[in-house]
């Protein structure tokens, strides 16, 4: 709506500013009947869309004088100077009340009614002067431009960068006098200016992306009966208009699969402890020369084993090879063609056509997608576009014969191989660069991309920091030049490398391609941000290691390795906090409970150290004995002869080590984590106030499942929290925690209910209870 | 009016592409390579400002070969708003169909995946070539 509003302000503006010329001459002319029906399309128009808007004042006025214009036109009156001039006054008046809708300021009324008055016939000429201290339009103007017109203005630019730069290399090269050069360099400036404006223009805010979500939300949400909160934030960031375009499909479908697929119906939330309402968030925010576009539910997020079955049923992924899959492998599968979860096909969102044409969409504009799903909580998805399909900063780099471009916002600084606080070594097998004593991992292009090497053998290095990813070094041959590049996306032939983030065309008229940093770092191993494809995955076989890795004693007394990654913490425990439970060796580790590795089948008799494994979805402790070192993970692993916990060995500073096979460890024990993690459930009395608002966020911030007393569910409930009075009914083996008003608790055994610490612990040491009840 | 279609050489066979697919006929100059792209994707070329992928349809089809070394005549495509320059042996001439096309026989291997129907022109048999299946190369099989 606030769309078409300032689509009528500008028009009417327009409309007036048009108007201005032919009310003078019908001044001069009153008898003009051209003039006469160009004023009277006006106030017709202005009345008809004053209606469409609901603006009382600004519809009596022009009716008014459509009314006296109409009396005119067909004969029953004369246009005398009274008339001219009370018409003008009421055009005059609908030009501020214009103006005050876009100011959002107020108009006084009162005289409006004078004004409509003025236009009977014999009436006094009392508003003669009305015209003369009307208020001028605003000084900051706008006009209305064909969107056609930016883009030809925006190519034409770009074009004109690419003379710019052409220009530059000329004079580089065949030398100038100092006054040419410049005056180059101040055209070069203006040209610079010129196209930031440019670009400018073209940006809009993104809100116009967000817009109609509420409404879509709403409307799905009915469809599907499901109760959906959108929060929607970063509405403010600025985006290239056509990328709009490109994120506009892309994101209606994840936001019809999240409403959809995602969040539950209301009774199924319940069941699940959750509120009844989920939430769906949509956030933009601009991350360099990144717009990050992130889309997040509270659903029941994506089942990743089904995913697995189905795509090992459609012939996409070998039996074997699914087994070994990370969570987060897994997870996107959705990006796969013809895969969904959902089993049932709906109107809303369909079937298997979706998620894969939203990656090749966004892919397409140079951007990446990232999908997280937790079971039960819900997914995540981030879309990282560029900034702006246009021109970017770029430092044209050389391999082999060939001249590629890094998008400079990515690069750290530039240094040359020789100098001297630079040195670069092997270690291990993987590259590694010292700069100014900080080790970075080293990429070297030409091996990367396979190319033959030139002859002179120099290189330099360019630091690189990709957007999700770690500082990296990567060696090129010969560093070219800076230089503004328009680049274009490329074909999905060449964004299917993953190398490549688009290409451009150089000053002397050959293509370029721009590398992609977070894209050679995922190739070369070294990025986390990014997750392979299944395919690529299954193309390096075995694994390659890469990264560092923590060496210790194991339990057995070998010496083994741990990709240091997947390690997030180390704990010491008791022996007492091992217990064999359900066939296998659980730890408590603080108030939770572990599957247990590494300690063979019997529970240690000694403490022993813990190692907290996690590929970020499932979790397995790994018992050792003591940390020897953390090191280079090297090359040269013969993998083991059978699959099992041991991926292979490797020698480590000349003596073997074994390395832990995480996809086996996590399959084996991680699988389990979810399971014997129930969150406890605890019934709370509904509609107290200070149970809703205070006691129910404290009960599941320390991880309970929260259900109201008396309901259904409640019958099931571990912890039972009561006011004042015993409650009527607590389920079998449940533990109460009775809440007393400040000063009230005395030794009824009730907790003072502003006493954080007391209900805290109240609420933890039943939960301990629950899992030991369940588990032990 | 019947259908028109584009008779090009790929390969000793004389083939054809639907003249409503192909946007004009292009010479490819020089090529930058893209490393790490599938086989069939030999390169990028500029055609004034717009950077065309080059496919060799040849070896697109049959992993094994590919067009003539010093082959340029090109069949520019746009698909999906990327510019392609199907690279073939020699573009021959305009067809005019007698008759609709006719469902191909038996096509073995990587003809199996881009042929898409046979036509008779002027006498002759030739199958049609689907061009996004040129473009796609035997990847998509693979996956």
């Amino acid at each position: 709506m606030d769309e078409l509003i300032n689509d009528f302000i500008a028009e009417t503006r327009e409309m007036l500013e048009a108007l201005s010329g032919e009310i003078v001459a019908w001044e001069a002319a009153p008898g003009d009947r051209g003039r006469l029906d160009e004023i009277f399309r006006f106030v017709h128009t202005v009345k008809g869309n004053s209606g469409f808007f609901d603006l009382p004042r600004i519809g009596a006025l022009s009716h008014a004088a459509e009314d006296a214009l109409a009396s005119v036109r067909s004969g029953a009156r004369t246009a005398d100077p009274a008339l001219v001039s009370a018409v003008l006054a009421v055009i005059d008046r609908i030009g501020e009340l214009v103006e005050a809708l876009d100011s959002g300021e107020d108009v006084a009324s009162e005289d409006d009614a004078a004004l409509i008055a003025g236009l009977q016939p014999n009436a006094d000429a009392v508003l003669e002067t009305a015209a003369a201290h009307h208020t001028n339009p605003r000084a900051a103007r706008s006009i209305r431009l064909p969107v056609e017109l930016l883009d030809r203005m925006m190519s034409g630019i770009s074009d004109l960068v690419l003379a710019r730069n052409d220009l530059a290399r000329r004079i580089r090269e065949q030398g100038a006098g100092g006054e040419v050069e410049g005056a180059f360099e101040r055209a070069s400036a203006i040209i610079g200016e010129l196209r930031d404006e440019i670009t400018r223009t073209r940006m809009q805010r993104i809100d116009t992306l967000f817009a109609p979500l509420p409404r879509m939300v709403r409307d799905l949400a009915g469809q599907t009966g499901k109760q959906v909160a959108l929060e929607i934030d970063g509405a403010d960031v600025d985006i290239d208009r056509e990328m709009i375009e490109m994120i506009r499909d892309p994101l209606t479908h994840i936001v019809r699969n999240a409403i959809d697929h995602g969040i539950e119906t209301p009774g199924q939330r319940r069941r699940a402890g959750k509120s009844e309402t989920g939430t769906l968030g949509v956030c933009a925010r601009q991350a360099g020369n990144q717009i990050l576009i992130e889309i997040c539910d509270d659903g029941r997020g994506i089942d990743g084993a089904k995913l697995v079955r189905r795509a090992v049923g459609a012939g996409i992924l070998s039996a074997e090879r699914a087994d070994r899959l990370t969570e987060s492998e897994r997870t996107s599968l959705v990006f796969e063609a013809g895969l969904s979860t959902a089993s049932e096909v709906t109107d809303i969102s369909g079937r298997g056509v979706g998620m894969d044409v939203v990656r090749a969409n966004i892919e397409r504009i140079g951007g990446l997608v990232e999908i997280e799903s937790r079971k039960g909580e819900g997914v995540r998805l981030v879309l990282r576009v560029p900034l702006t399909l246009t021109i970017i900063p770029a430092l044209t780099v050389g391999a082999g014969e060939r001249t590629y471009a890094l998008p400079r916002s990515a690069i750290e600084e530039i240094v040359r191989v020789k100098a001297s606080n630079v040195r670069v070594e092997t270690v291990g097998g993987a590259s590694v660069a010292t700069v100014r004593g900080r080790r970075l991992p080293l990429v070297d292009l030409v091996q990367l991309l396979g190319v033959r090497a030139g002859d002179d053998g120099g290189r330099s290095l360019v630091i690189l920091r990709p957007a999700g990813a770690d500082l990296y070094a990567l060696s090129v041959e010969r560093i070219h030049d800076h230089e503004e590049l328009v680049v274009k996306p490329a074909a999905p032939a060449v964004m299917a490398t993953g190398l490549y983030a688009g290409t451009t065309i150089a000053d002397d008229g050959r293509p370029v391609l721009l590398l992609d940093p977070p894209g050679i770092a995922a190739r070369a191993g070294l990025a986390l941000g990014r997750s392979e494809s299944v395919q690529a995955e299954s193309a390096v076989e075995p694994r390659r290691p890469g990264g560092q890795a923590m060496l210790f004693r194991a339990l057995s007394g070998g010496r083994m390795l741990a990709p240091l990654a997947a390690v997030q913490r180390i704990h010491n425990v008791p022996a007492q906090a091992i217990k064999r439970g359900g066939g296998r060796l659980h730890v408590a580790v603080g108030d939770e409970l572990l599957p247990l590795a590494g300690c063979g089948d019997e529970a240690p008799d000694r403490a022993i150290s813990l190692l907290r494994l996690s590929d970020g979805a499932r979790e397995v402790a790994y018992g050792f004995d003591e940390v020897l070192d953390i090191v280079d993970l090297p090359d040269g692993l013969i993998p083991a002869a059978a699959a099992g916990e041991i991926a292979g060995v490797v020698l480590v500073a000349g003596e073997q080590a074994e390395l832990l096979d995480l996809h086996t460890l996590l399959a084996a024990h991680g699988a389990a984590t979810d399971a014997v993690r129930p969150r406890p459930l605890c019934a709370l009395p509904a509609g107290d106030p200070f149970m809703d608002a205070i006691m129910r966020p404290l009960a599941e911030a320390a991880g309970c499942r929260v259900v109201a007393t008396g309901s259904a569910e409640s019958a099931e409930a571990a912890l039972v929290i009561a006011a004042d009075e015993m409650p009527a009914e607590v389920p079998p083996g449940a533990r109460v925690v009775r809440l007393a008003a400040p000063d009230q608790a005395g030794d009824s055994g009730a907790i003072d209910r502003y006493d954080r610490e007391a209900l805290l612990a109240a609420l933890e040491g039943r939960k301990r209870a629950t899992r030991k009840r369940r588990n032990g | 009016m019947a259908e028109l279609f584009l008779a090009v050489r790929l390969g000793g066979d004389r083939l054809a592409l639907r003249a409503a697919e192909v946007d004009s006929v292009v010479e490819i100059d020089a090529l930058t390579p893209v490393p790490g792209a599938a086989a069939h994707v030999v390169g990028l070329s500029a055609l004034r400002s717009r950077v065309l992928t080059v496919i060799d349809c040849l070896r697109s089809v049959d992993p094994s070969r590919s067009v003539a070394k010093g082959a340029r005549e090109a069949v520019m495509a746009v698909v999906d708003g990327h510019p392609y320059a199907l690279l073939v042996d020699a573009v021959e001439d305009v067809l005019e169909a007698s008759g609709e096309p006719q469902p191909a026989g038996a096509l073995t291997g990587g003809w199996r995946r881009a042929g898409r129907a046979v036509i008779e022109a002027e006498g002759d048999l030739l199958l049609l070539l689907d061009v996004e299946a040129l473009i796609a190369g035997p990847a998509r099989e693979a996956a």
